[in-house]
């Protein structure tokens, strides 16, 4: 039985990782994975906070599972998801102040996150409390994991920091980094995050969607020359 | 008769006891029977629904209430210690609260006429608060509105630090609208109520690396000495001809590229931000129009006149 239980917490824990990542296999998140990775401290705040809420609402939903009536189903998860999220903030603007201050209404949107309601409706709605947890943490380190790798590249290329503290010189300080004001601008992440999902199909071709239509080559003879 | 007294007594707690009881039991057997129902039941539906919801709020609220106290301080630590960072006063790791309370002075000011209020208490008066009050609040009109913030307050709360007596630097708080958001901070002036001593913006969402810039140190270190109001000739004012109150027009400004401070006309000017058009003429909006007649300029004008009164 626990070696059961061990190995399904283990599943659930390391796939979302890599091989079942939320942000580059299933493409959920993207909307705050473009938002808060212009910094690294942002960002692993941003992770998380999200990490905790997916595992605490993926554990509150799936201990209520079996009486959660299915015509409120979606409500009664964006409870949960919504109070747990508004607890997280209020925690933020009592011991993280300066944090909060610059997340200012992402912590809020957590609530939008498509993670979060991804997880509470396709595994804690059928699974049993303890997993659905693993599940949450697993896939908020997936996410985590994500924004970490763009906030690097965020941060360094755009502004020379990492951790708000400076790694590369800036030639307006005097130094010899120009930095990329592009990648200061969400639409970087598209970049990098695009990149990233390249790299991981590359190296997992199981990952790569089926093609749904080919164009057909046009027989020859119709078409004339090429 | 105590003894039945007692007896009673004793009676009346176990009633009581017996009664939660009672309840209790009605309670679980009506929990029982509601989540044997069927899930799609409406009864059901309903139950939980009003369940989640009081389970949720009572959670919700408390972390709201219990976090408050904290969330307050820490508000109020910020503030203080933006306002201490404008002076010039902040010391890293020293007691925020003992310096704020030992250098500075919150005083109220009626922008219209530019005298200080006594009636109001400086310490629970909230300017952004007053603004989003009618009662409290002026709209600007349109024509005059060019930091774009549509209603000021009526009154503002300017903080003074003083040493030995003597007014050391004037710190007024500005704001206006920039790219995306609106830019709230603290600019901090000579007791000539013409020289800058330095700008910080505690509060603004402009984009990061670009218009955030605005927060950087060593932007921030050009405003230093720079002058708001345009200077009638040096001259007629050494001989008495102009009186100091009657400086000339706001007349600081952000421009493109960076100053050439050999140049004259550059006391009046400060680096734009690179990549942020906008918030730099946010910026100049903003300083133009809490320094002109409509923001601090009659204020700053009895400052000037008290402080030669006084000399």
């Amino acid at each position: 039985m626990s070696a059961v239980l061990n190995s399904e917490t283990k599943k659930v824990l390391v796939e979302p990782l890599v091989s079942n990542n939320p942000i580059t296999l299933q493409v959920l998140g993207i909307c705050s994975a473009l938002a808060v990775t212009s910094q690294m401290t942002t960002s692993l705040i941003m992770a998380l906070a999200l990490t905790l809420v997916t595992a605490f609402s993926s554990a509150a939903i799936s201990a209520i599972r079996n009486h959660i009536p299915s015509s409120i189903r979606i409500i009664v998860q964006m409870t949960i998801i919504a109070s747990l999220v508004i607890v997280v903030d209020q925690i933020l603007k009592a011991f993280a102040y300066d944090v909060s201050k610059q997340l200012s209404v992402f912590v809020g949107l957590i609530i939008t996150n498509c993670i979060v309601m991804g997880r509470a409706e396709g595994y804690a709605m059928k699974n049993p409390p303890l997993e659905s947890f693993m599940d949450g943490i697993g896939n908020g380190l997936g996410y985590s994991l994500i924004l970490v790798i763009v906030a690097f590249f965020r941060e360094t290329l755009g502004s020379g920091k990492l951790l708000g503290i400076e790694v590369f010189k800036l030639t307006k300080d005097g130094g010899w980094y120009d930095p990329n004001g592009l990648m200061l601008l969400p639409p970087s992440a598209f970049f990098i995050i695009g990149l990233i999902i390249w790299g991981v199909r590359q190296w997992k071709p199981e990952q790569s969607e089926k093609v749904e239509f080919k164009i057909m080559s046009i027989a020859h003879g119709e078409g004339g020359h090429h | 008769m105590p003894n039945e007294k007692k007896q009673c007594e004793h009676y009346a707690k176990l009633c009581a006891v017996l009664e939660k009881n009672e309840n209790y039991q009605k309670f679980k057997a009506y929990a029982d029977r509601i989540l044997a129902l069927g899930n799609d039941s409406l009864e059901k539906t309903i139950a939980i629904a009003v369940a989640l919801c009081l389970v949720c709020a009572v959670l919700v609220s408390f972390a709201a209430v219990a976090l408050k106290p904290l969330q307050i301080n820490n508000k109020e630590l910020d503030m203080k210690q933006n306002i201490l960072d404008v002076a010039g006063l902040l010391e890293p790791g020293s007691d925020i609260d003992a310096a704020f309370a030992e250098k500075i002075e919150a005083k109220i000011v009626d922008l219209e006429t530019g005298d200080y209020v006594e009636s109001i208490n400086a310490g629970d008066y909230d300017q952004r608060k007053a603004a989003k009050d009618p009662a409290q609040s002026i709209a600007i009109p349109k024509d005059k509105d060019i930091a774009h913030i549509r209603i000021k307050a009526k009154y503002a709360k300017v903080f003074l630090v003083k040493e030995a007596g003597a007014i050391k630097s004037i710190i007024l708080p500005v704001n206006g609208y920039g790219l995306w958001s609106t830019l709230y901070g603290f600019l901090s002036l000579d007791p000539d109520g013409q020289t800058v001593q330095s700008i910080n913006f505690y509060d603004q969402a402009e984009t990061p690396g670009l218009g955030g810039e605005v927060v950087n140190p060593n932007w921030r270190a050009l405003w230093k000495g720079k002058k708001v109001y345009a200077e009638t000739d040096q001259p007629s004012m050494d001989k008495g001809l102009i009186a100091e109150a009657d400086m000339g027009e706001p007349a600081l400004s952000l421009i493109k590229g960076v100053v050439d401070n050999s140049k004259p006309g550059s006391q009046y000017q400060v680096d734009g931000l690179a990549g942020a058009t906008l918030t730099s003429t946010g910026v100049t909006n903003l300083i133009r129009y809490w320094t002109s007649k409509e923001g601090f300029a009659p204020y700053l004008s009895k400052v000037r006149t008290v402080k030669r009164g006084v000399s």
